[in-house]
């Protein structure tokens, strides 16, 4: 490596390391790896080497959003990488075929699309108190992973990892519609539960 | 008339697009006597703030170790 170079790829890394946007961009992703992998190691792991991935190409990126595109995009393939090792993954167009086809809602809908009597959402009272308490995080983090693990990687995409929607669809493989469907369901099923064991339960 | 499980569609759509004057119109009518639904409504704002906030707050004992400590 030249001099020049060598010089550029430190004051790089310092950005990486030192810039609290990193450190942002870190947590998003570790714990979009995380969810993903189900184990904070290996996700650890996966993040720093995408970090170190981004690094060093770190002279050419225009802005923050390009950095952060590009550091999802190297976590995804490590990700992809580990759950194949693992044969967990499954093929991606066929999850959601599954998932369109086997998934109902009958439980909290009627035959004509109306709310099940007791799944009518009830009004959460003062939710942000809620983000002081550990076990509200913990409750969330157990919603997020029950789950079908389609749903949630394009809603960790996009409300965790803040994602633009096109993003996610080409990172995906689905259409715009696709994705609408699937953060619809994700929603229900993510405010279900958080109503169900924490806002109805007034644990808080 | 729109459905409770269609008004959640447009209601969780309106967070990631503009509704269209006829979407709008058929969700307002909706909301204005489901309360089920205009508690869903808000709830989406709330999941995405609470998505956001999860997305950024410090990792919960990222370094400490994992020994639970029992009440004994």
């Amino acid at each position: 490596m030249s001099h020049e170079n060598g010089q550029a790829a430190s004051l790089a890394w310092d950005a990486l390391h030192d810039s609290n946007f990193i450190e942002d961009l870190r947590r998003q992703m570790l714990k979009f790896a995380t969810l993903q992998l189900g184990d904070r190691h290996a996700a650890e792991d996966a993040v720093q080497e995408a970090l170190i991935g981004a690094l060093k190409n770190a002279g050419s990126f225009g802005g923050r959003a390009a950095l952060k595109t590009w550091v999802l995009a190297i976590l995804k393939n490590k990700i992809a990488d580990i759950l194949r090792r693992n044969q967990r993954l499954v093929d991606a167009s066929r999850l959601l075929r599954e998932e369109e086809e086997g998934e109902d809602f009958t439980s909290l809908f009627d035959r004509k699309g109306f709310w099940q009597p007791d799944e009518r959402p009830i009004p959460w009272s003062d939710p942000v108190a809620s983000f002081h308490q550990k076990q509200f995080w913990q409750m969330f983090e157990a919603c997020l992973e029950r789950l079908p693990p389609q749903q949630a990687r394009v809603f960790m995409m996009r409300e965790v990892v803040e994602l633009e929607k096109e993003e996610i669809c080409q990172a995906v493989g689905i259409t715009v519609s696709n994705l609408f469907v699937m953060l619809h369901r994700a929603r229900l099923r993510l405010r279900e539960c958080l109503e169900n064991n924490w806002f109805a339960q007034g644990v808080q | 008339m729109l459905n409770c499980f269609n008004a959640t569609r447009l209601l969780s759509e309106s967070l990631e697009r503009h509704l269209v004057i006829k979407e709008r119109m058929a969700l307002n009518m909706h909301t204005m006597m489901c309360s089920g639904c205009r508690n869903f409504g808000k709830q989406m704002q709330m999941l995405r703030l609470i998505a956001k906030t999860y997305a950024h707050k410090p990792d919960e004992g990222e370094s400490e170790p994992s020994v639970p400590s029992q009440d004994v």
